[in-house]
This record gives C-alpha cells, structure tokens and sequence, in this order.
C-alpha cells in the first residue's frame, strides 16, 4: 500500500513540479514556507484540483493521470483531508459533522450517527458531540475535523497545516494530542507544514519543497545532519533533544543535562537553533549556562556559513562562520567545548 | 448644577436632515392614515362574507406562493450558476434574468404576451402540440408573478453564494459527497438566511403583481382577478370593497414582515457577522 505522486501543475506564475512517495503507515512532512506549493500539492492529492501532468496513484491505482485522461473525482477516492481552519460544517453539531462522510456514501441516518458517536469517543468529545462547530476550541475543532476525514477509513489522510490555526498556547497540547490520534491511522498520512517543529513531531520523512520544487527528501535526521542547500538548512536546521525536564533541568536518555528556562515539567522536547551554538577551544568563563565537550565531526560549508557535526554525549548541529573555523583551525577529529544560553532553548512537552 | 439628560453628551443632530426625513416618514404614514380614516368598519363582516373577495383573496394566496415556489426551484440554480460558473457571456445573461426588476410590468406583460400567447412565438407551439394556453387562465397569473418575482431571489441568493468560502464545497467532496450532495447538504444550509430573505422579496412582489398580470392574464374573477386587480377594478364600481381589499393585503403583508421580523433580520445579520 503507498501513495505514489509526481504531480506537475502549471498556474501561469507558479509552477509545481513534484514527486514524493509515501507508505502506508507512514508520516511524509512537506515542509516549506507559504507560498512554495504544499497547499495546492495537497488539493492535486485529494482531486479537489487536476495534474496538468505527471500521475497520481494510490496502491497501483491511478488517480489523476492526464496523458491517460484519468481523473478520479475526488468523492471517489479514498483520501481523507484535514483543512487548515478545519471547515466544520456551521450549520451542523459535532455527531453530524462527523457523519457527514457516511451520509454522503448513502449509510443510513441511524447507523451513520452511531458510527459518529463512536469516533467522537474514541477522540474524547463524547462531551460535546451537540456543539456546534462555533463553540469548540481549535483543538477540539480539530479532532472533530479528524474525525470527520477518518470515519470513511480512507487509505490516504491528507493534513494541511494542522496546527497553524491555533495559538501559541494550545500548538503543544494539540500537537501532542495530534500525534496520538495519528499513530492509530495505518493508511499513509501527508502533513503539510511550515513550522519544522511539526515536522519532528509528527513525520517519519520530511520533504523540503521550495518554489514548486522538492529541494530534498529524507529521514529527518538525514536531511536534519547534512541540509544540502542554504534553504534546507534554514527551514529545517534546528537541534531537536528530547529529554525529561524536572526544574530547570532537561535530562537526556543519556544522562546528558541541559539547562532551560520555562519549561513544563516531565517529557519535553528541546529545540536549540545551531546558529544559537558557539565552539570553543576551551571551557572559559560565560553567560552561558551550557557547554559540553564534543568532538568535531562532518565540515559542510554552506556559503559563507559552516555547519559542523559535534559528536559527543549531546550530538549537535552548530552553525558558524567560515571566518570563524579558520581562527580556531576546526577539523575533524579535534576536541571542543560547544556551549549555549538557556534562554536560547525552547521547549516542547512531548 | 449639572442637568443629566439621561444619555451622554451627543453632538446636535443637523436640522434639515431631520426635517426631511420627518416628511418622508409622514409620506409613508399618511396614506394609512387615510385609508383607516375611510374605512367603513361597519360595513368590514359584509365584504369579507363576499365571494368575489374570498376568490380573489383565495386565487392571490394560490398563485403567489406557486409563483415563490417555482422562483425557488429555478432562481436557486440559477443564482449558484451566475454566482459560481465562469462562461462567455455571463453578464449578458445577468443582465437578461434581472431585466424585470426594473421594466415596467405592463411592457413585461406585452411580451410574455408576444411569446406566450396563443400566437405567440412559442405559445403556439403550446396550444398546437399540448393544447396548453397560458393567457387568460390560472397558470397565465403565475407566469406573469414569477416573471416579475424571480430575479428577486436570485440577486439575493447570488450575493450570499458569492460570499460563500467554497472551501466548503471541497470539504465535502472530500468526504464523498457528489457536487450535488454537497449543494443540498452544504450549500443550501449556508445561504438559507439569503434564500428565505430572496424568497420573501419574490412572494411580495408576487402577490401585488398588477401590470403584467392585467396584460396577459387578464380579469376574469376567479381565475385570473387577483387582490390588486379586484381592488383597481372595486376602486371605480365600489370604493368601499377597494379600501377593505386594500386593508386585507395591508394586513397580510404586515403581519408576513413582522412574522419573519426575527427569523428573517436575526439570520441574516448572523449570517453577515460570521
């Protein structure tokens, strides 16, 4: 089972020219600013827009191929999509919203109700399975609206910035709730994002898509260690740790301690930028409440910038100029103190 | 010592616009006014006991919500294809579909008609092949109403389904609905404040249709003599038959607007503050 894609779509001013393939049970992230094509990717997928060319097949099964003149309407295919701001229907309460998908195939009133109250159950909105959309929170909005794509068990599942309509506040409850209801769903899932904390979250891939183009694709760690341009490495160049926080303390799986600031406490994620990360030759006095002692590994120069691998009890990505590598004579192999703020790290409860 | 005036300070209101407006409100009173004032209230029980009244007070009922009626099932399509559909010649045919509102019902009357009638372009055809006439009989006044009415609903359900996020209509498919499920299911939910506004404005304009009736319909009582053209006609034989139809349809459209006062207003001010 996989979704197969290389979807070509020409907007006269934009044009989208791009190829992912995605497994069943697994998470693809297409990650890229706005304006890069992830939306209208997303719209060739689900058939709410037509390839000009290339193919889209799910299991073997073409969906939209142009050069065959097949083109399945998106009611009949088996995709399932999650809207930015959710698109709840207004005039419906929750149990409706959710049976939507089944009234439209023809299920029976009775049964498509019961089928609603149950996914409402299993998402915990037993509670409020009369509200009316206008009345949820973002979160709860989005579990209906998750509910809703999921009731009709599509093989594919479709999420177009899932967290970008919410506010800071409720991103990480509802990312985390996220990553719960996602793990349940075995058909393959596309997330389109422009936040790689997302991406991290939630994806087993990422592709990076830039100007209608996939800029490179990959494990995250893969793409994360070695970003082959400026863009990549921009978009998705954060040192992720994950961690248990007590106090102002983040511990590691191995043992490894990180000072932070504000952070929640239990299992939490650490997000430190490598431009936030400076190398030393020696531990010295500073500011900063971090430094470890790493070793120096891959030197990729991006520009006028480098991106250096740091081996060590905290493996790290740090950024810095080339001007700076050529003071201190870096080269693979030596030993260095890396070092940074506290309040240089943001948190995330897992 | 400070005078409170009950509210806040305001600035003065500008004289001449309210002494216009006052007139304008007056225009709009006094012929009540006047009406009432003639009314011969004894006489009220013999009138309404009249047939004449009750058939044509009976064939307005009839004729105008069929004329509603059939400005929905039509004028809703319609609206959705002007509103969403991009063809050649799209505001032609606005412009076309909209022609009654502002045509004088009598010149709407002469070329339904032209093309209705016995003679008419197709009308011939009518009475050829179905032996179906329009002019003069029952369905001749619902031609004529929903001629005039329609383009009512229309421009008012157009405007709603422009407004509409049609984002809507993808979700639905997404979910397996067919375009025309997720119309009825989606669509027509949404604009239902517009929809009952438009079909309101149709059933109005349908129940004191005059001139294109009278032109192709004619007045013959009980078929095709609706309220206003009893009322004209009971104006030059018995001016005391005309005040008390008069008072009907007064009374009927009143209590319409006040009925749907809530229902209607409340909805679409929901509706525009979404």
């Amino acid at each position: 089972m996989s979704l197969d894609v290389h979807a070509q779509i020409d907007r006269g001013n934009f044009e989208l020219d791009v190829s992912l393939d995605v497994a069943a049970g697994e998470v693809l992230a297409v990650l890229g600013p706005n304006g890069s094509g992830k939306s209208t990717l997303l719209r060739a997928i689900a058939g709410l827009l037509a390839l000009d060319g290339g193919r889209i097949a799910l299991d073997g099964e073409l969906l939209d191929d142009p050069t065959a003149n097949i083109f399945v309407q998106p009611e009949q295919r088996s995709v399932g999509m999650v809207f930015q701001d959710y698109l709840l229907f207004p005039h419906l309460d929750a149990v409706e919203n959710v049976a939507f998908g089944l009234r439209a195939r023809g299920t029976s009133k009775a049964v498509a109700r019961a089928g609603a109250e149950e996914w409402l159950e299993r998402f915990g909105l037993r509670e409020l399975r009369s509200s009316r959309p206008g009345e949820l929170s973002g979160g709860q909005a989005q579990r209906v609206a998750l509910a809703r794509a999921l009731i009709s068990e599509p093989r594919v599942l479709l999420l177009d910035e899932p967290l970008a309509a919410l506010d800071a506040g409720a991103r990480t409850d509802v990312r985390r709730d996220l990553r719960r209801y996602l793990a349940n769903f075995g058909g393959a899932r596309v997330l389109v994002t422009h936040d790689p904390i997302d991406a991290y979250a939630l994806a087993d891939r990422v592709a990076v898509v830039e100007h209608g183009r996939v800029v490179q694709v990959g494990t995250l760690a893969a793409v994360t260690a070695h970003p082959r341009s400026r863009f990549v490495a921009d978009m998705l160049g954060v040192n992720l740790v994950s961690g248990i926080v007590t106090g102002q303390v983040l511990e590691t799986a191995d043992g490894a301690h990180i000072v932070v600031t504000d952070a929640q406490p239990g299992p939490s994620f650490a997000a430190i930028r490598p431009q936030a990360i400076t190398i030393a030759r020696d531990p010295s006095s500073s500011s900063a409440r971090n430094s470890w002692p790493c070793v120096v590994g891959d030197i990729d120069r991006l520009g006028e910038r480098v991106r250096v691998t740091l081996h060590g009890q905290l493996p790290m990505i740090a950024e810095v100029t080339v001007g700076a590598v050529e003071l201190l004579g870096l080269r693979q192999g030596e030993s260095v103190v890396a070092s940074v703020k506290a309040t240089d790290i943001r948190t995330y409860p897992v | 010592m400070i005078v409170r005036r009950g509210r806040t300070q305001q600035t003065p209101l500008p004289v001449p616009a309210v002494i216009l407006a006052v007139v304008a409100i007056l225009f709009f009173a006094l012929p009540f006014a006047g009406l009432l004032w003639r009314t011969p209230w004894g006489s009220l029980v013999d009138v309404l006991g009249q047939r004449s009244v009750h058939q044509a007070l009976w064939l307005s009922v009839r004729t105008s919500l069929m004329a509603t009626a059939i400005s929905v099932v039509f004028g809703v399509p319609l609206a959705w294809l002007l509103a969403t559909v991009t063809f050649p010649g799209r505001g032609f045919v606005r412009a076309l579909c909209l022609l009654s509102v502002v045509l004088p019902p009598v010149v709407g009357g002469v070329a339904l008609f032209f093309s209705f009638g016995r003679r008419g372009l197709f009308g011939q055809f009518l009475d050829q092949w179905f032996g179906f006439r329009l002019p003069f009989t029952t369905w001749g006044v619902v031609v004529a109403q929903t001629f005039v009415a329609m383009p009512f609903l229309v421009i008012t359900v157009e405007a709603a389904l422009r407004q509409l996020d049609p984002r809507f209509g993808d979700a639905a498919r997404t979910l397996g609905a067919s375009r025309w499920y997720a119309f009825r299911r989606v669509t027509v939910p949404a604009i239902r404040p517009a929809l009952v506004a438009g079909a309101v404005l149709a059933w109005a304009r349908a129940l004191g249709e005059f001139g294109a009736t009278i032109t192709f319909a004619g007045n013959f009582p009980g078929t095709t003599q609706t309220m206003p053209l009893a009322t004209y006609l009971a104006l030059e034989t018995n001016p005391t038959e005309a005040l008390i139809l008069s008072l009907i349809m007064i009374v009927v459209s009143f209590a319409v607007l006040v009925g749907l006062r809530d229902r209607w207003f409340g909805a679409a001010r929901q509706a525009l503050q979404q």
